[in-house]
């Protein structure tokens, strides 16, 4: 089992947001988080990747072997774990590619690999920018700055093609995509769908899930996952909406 | 106030200067005589004074200061100030003295002259009225460079003629020397551009020696008609020291100044920074980084005088605090009643690294035209939450991802420093003051 969340309780500011969620994610599935506004989506994929604006009252959560919630977010990244940001952060005055080359290095030197120099590693970038469209111009701005909504989405799908994490954690992802935008990235992602990667979706809409198709769907609702099943869950839920999902009924763990 | 009690210490060693030949001639002497007068009797502004609100010079008020006397220093110690590499002419000052040995202005082009201010008095025969009163450019007198001009004995002249243009930079170094008794220095450099002249002026301070002094500086820039001046100056002395300067700078029609002040700060720092836009289509970019760290107070002082219509003004400040430091950022524009077309744009930007660091910021805008734009906009704050976890939530350490923050926050503002080695050095002496982890 590469993620396993087992009863996580988490607060951010004297709210309760995740109310004993248990999650198994094995390598090599795509898992698709669905759920309605404020059920606690985002606050997982969050937690995942270390944000330090929530609090972990109770549960574990790890991560190959390990205790993931004792790591520092750098650390956890190191460890292979990448979430795509739902509002990328713009950051004037620090170049794009020498952030990623950065982070790259950070993470190979973490995994005992020789550091990528600018030639080599301007080389894999030039390979992986264009299956995302990214530009040349994307690269040498600021990180995030001035780039249009789909360009921050694309930009974040193109960072984890060239991070290669164990751990894929895409926080809607989808949401203000156009469907041009919205098939580049699943594209990107689809690419790197691996035997030895996990991908887990957060999406409040199904339509990804038609080009990115999932495994395994759960729904989230008030801080658990009330439902899992098949990628036919997703159509059920397009169809029917969230609230049938209310009731606390059989919750099918993924094993 | 005991005025005569606090300036004891001026008065002698202005009777002793005054009867030393380093005065110059007898206008000069005059000229000297009625600053001084005047210095007693305004005396050092207080916290009452609105300009110095937030800056209390008592510290050096209550201080005796001596003129500083001439002292020696090496090539060597001179190596790490020095800009000789880049740069067209370097002429090195101490302690208020040009010294020629250490001054090279071998790669000056024709049409330049770079001279001693001691000289330049000597010479001048009829003095115009600017410099027999010790006036600058651009504003009337203050008790700081009344101060300065009773006590400057020498300084240098940058007159670049019509039509000349000079691309590497021209470095001028004063370099105070501190010794058993407080010193202090004054300063001063005037930079005439002609019409249509072009040149890169870099202005230097710095600090050697264990011993307090004051630099009490006055820089001068008359910017002709479509002249185009690049002006950098770069404050870093020891942490016991004091600086106060004052930069004013007249601009005719169509000039362009670019001016940066790099401030490393000391005990009290202080720049007070006049522009006159005085001619239609002149155009002025004042730009400044501070960083501060321990109790340094640095203060900025920025006035843009649009005097003339369709000119446009770009301001922007940051600044990094660290420690216990304080700063003042004073933006003031005033927009003349002929000024139409006006477009001011101000930002100020400081970055607090600790709970005790502290700023104080003010624009102060005076419009008296109708048909301008005018902006200013001030963000005060501590490295940005979600952009470190961003960079955090990449791999990157959480240390290096504060030190590229703040290499971001700084690179802002020297993007626009032209002479690549001032930005570099900059960012070095930036990572020494704040202890971060060389890049």
């Amino acid at each position: 089992m590469l993620l396993e969340v087992k009863d996580l309780r988490v607060r951010a500011e004297d709210k309760e947001i995740l109310k004993g969620l248990s999650l198994s994610v094995e390598t090599g599935q795509v898992h698709a988080i669905m759920g309605p506004n404020g059920s606690g989506k985002s606050t997982l994929a969050r937690v995942l990747a270390g944000h330090p604006g929530y609090e972990v009252v109770s549960g574990s959560v790890t991560y190959d072997g390990k205790d993931l919630l004792a790591l520092q977010p750098e650390e956890r990244a190191r460890e292979g774990v990448f979430m795509a940001f739902q509002y990328p952060v713009e950051i004037a005055g620090i170049n794009n590619t020498y952030f990623l080359k950065a982070a790259l290095n950070a993470i190979r030197k973490h995994r005992g690999e020789q550091e990528l120099d600018a030639v080599e590693f301007m080389q894999l970038v030039r390979a992986k920018a264009k299956a995302l469209e990214i530009d040349q111009a994307m690269l040498t701005r600021s990180v995030n700055e001035g780039f249009s909504g789909g360009e921050k989405k694309r930009n974040e799908i193109f960072q984890m093609a060239v991070l290669e994490p164990r751990l894929g954690i895409l926080d809607e992802t989808d949401s203000g995509l156009d469907i041009d935008a919205l098939k580049i990235v699943a594209h990107g992602v689809n690419a790197l769908r691996s035997p030895d990667r996990a991908i887990v979706v957060v999406t409040h809409y199904q339509r990804l899930l038609n080009y990115i198709v999932p495994d395994i769907v759960h729904v989230l609702n008030d801080g658990r996952i009330v439902r899992s099943g098949g990628k036919e869950l997703a159509l059920e839920l397009e169809e029917k909406g969230y609230g049938w999902t209310d009731a606390p009924a059989a919750a099918v763990g993924s094993r | 106030m005991p005025v005569a009690e606090r300036h004891e210490s001026y008065v002698s060693s202005f009777e002793a200067f005054c009867r030393a030949p380093e005065a110059g001639p007898e206008w000069l002497r005059a000229g000297r005589e009625a600053a001084f007068a005047r210095f007693l009797d305004r005396g050092f502004p207080t916290t009452r004074d609105e300009e110095w609100r937030f800056t209390n010079v008592a510290p050096i008020a209550g201080m005796s200061f001596e003129r500083a006397r001439a002292a020696a220093i090496s090539r060597e110690a001179l190596a790490v100030l020095s800009f000789r590499a880049e740069a067209a002419a370097e002429v090195v000052v101490v302690n208020g003295r040009l010294s020629p040995t250490l001054s090279s202005f071998d790669a000056l082009p024709a049409g330049v002259t770079v001279k001693s201010l001691r000289e330049h008095w000597q010479t001048s025969a009829r003095p115009d009225e600017d410099s027999s009163k010790g006036r600058s450019a651009a504003s009337a007198t203050t008790a700081f460079s009344d101060l300065n001009f009773a006590f400057a004995e020498d300084g240098v002249v940058i007159d670049v003629a019509p039509k000349t243009v000079v691309t590497s930079p021209i470095h001028v170094l004063f370099v105070s020397v501190g010794g058993p008794v407080p010193a202090m220095v004054s300063p001063r450099l005037i930079v005439t551009a002609g019409d249509q002249s072009q040149v890169s002026v870099i202005e230097s301070y710095a600090g050697i020696g264990d011993g307090v002094t004051f630099a009490n500086a006055v820089t001068d820039l008359r910017v002709g008609p479509n002249a185009i001046v690049d002006h950098v100056k770069i404050q870093r002395e020891q942490a016991t020291a004091f600086h106060l300067a004052q930069m004013a700078a007249r601009l005719d029609r169509a000039g362009t100044l670019t001016s940066h002040a790099i401030t490393f700060g000391g005990r009290i720092a202080r720049n007070d920074i006049f522009a006159v836009l005085d001619g239609e289509g002149a155009e002025c970019v004042l730009n400044g980084l501070y960083v501060a760290d321990g109790e340094t107070l640095v203060d900025t002082h920025t006035t843009i005088d649009h005097a003339k219509p369709h000119c446009p003004s770009h301001e922007l400040y940051k600044g990094i605090l660290d420690g216990r430091a304080k700063a003042v950022f004073n933006g003031k524009i005033i927009v003349r009643p002929d000024a139409q077309k006006t477009d001011a744009k101000q930002t100020n930007k400081a970055l607090l690294l600790t709970d005790d660091a502290q700023i104080n910021t003010k624009p102060q805008l005076e419009i008296f035209a109708d048909d301008v734009k005018c902006t200013h906009g001030a963000a005060i704050g501590q490295l940005d939450e979600d952009q470190l976890f961003y960079l955090r939530a990449r791999g990157i350490a959480e240390v290096d991802a504060r030190n590229l923050l703040i290499h971001a926050f700084a690179a802002d503002v020297l993007s626009g420093v032209k002479v690549d080695a001032v930005r570099e050095r900059t960012m070095r002496w930036l990572e020494e003051k704040l202890r971060l982890p060389q890049a």
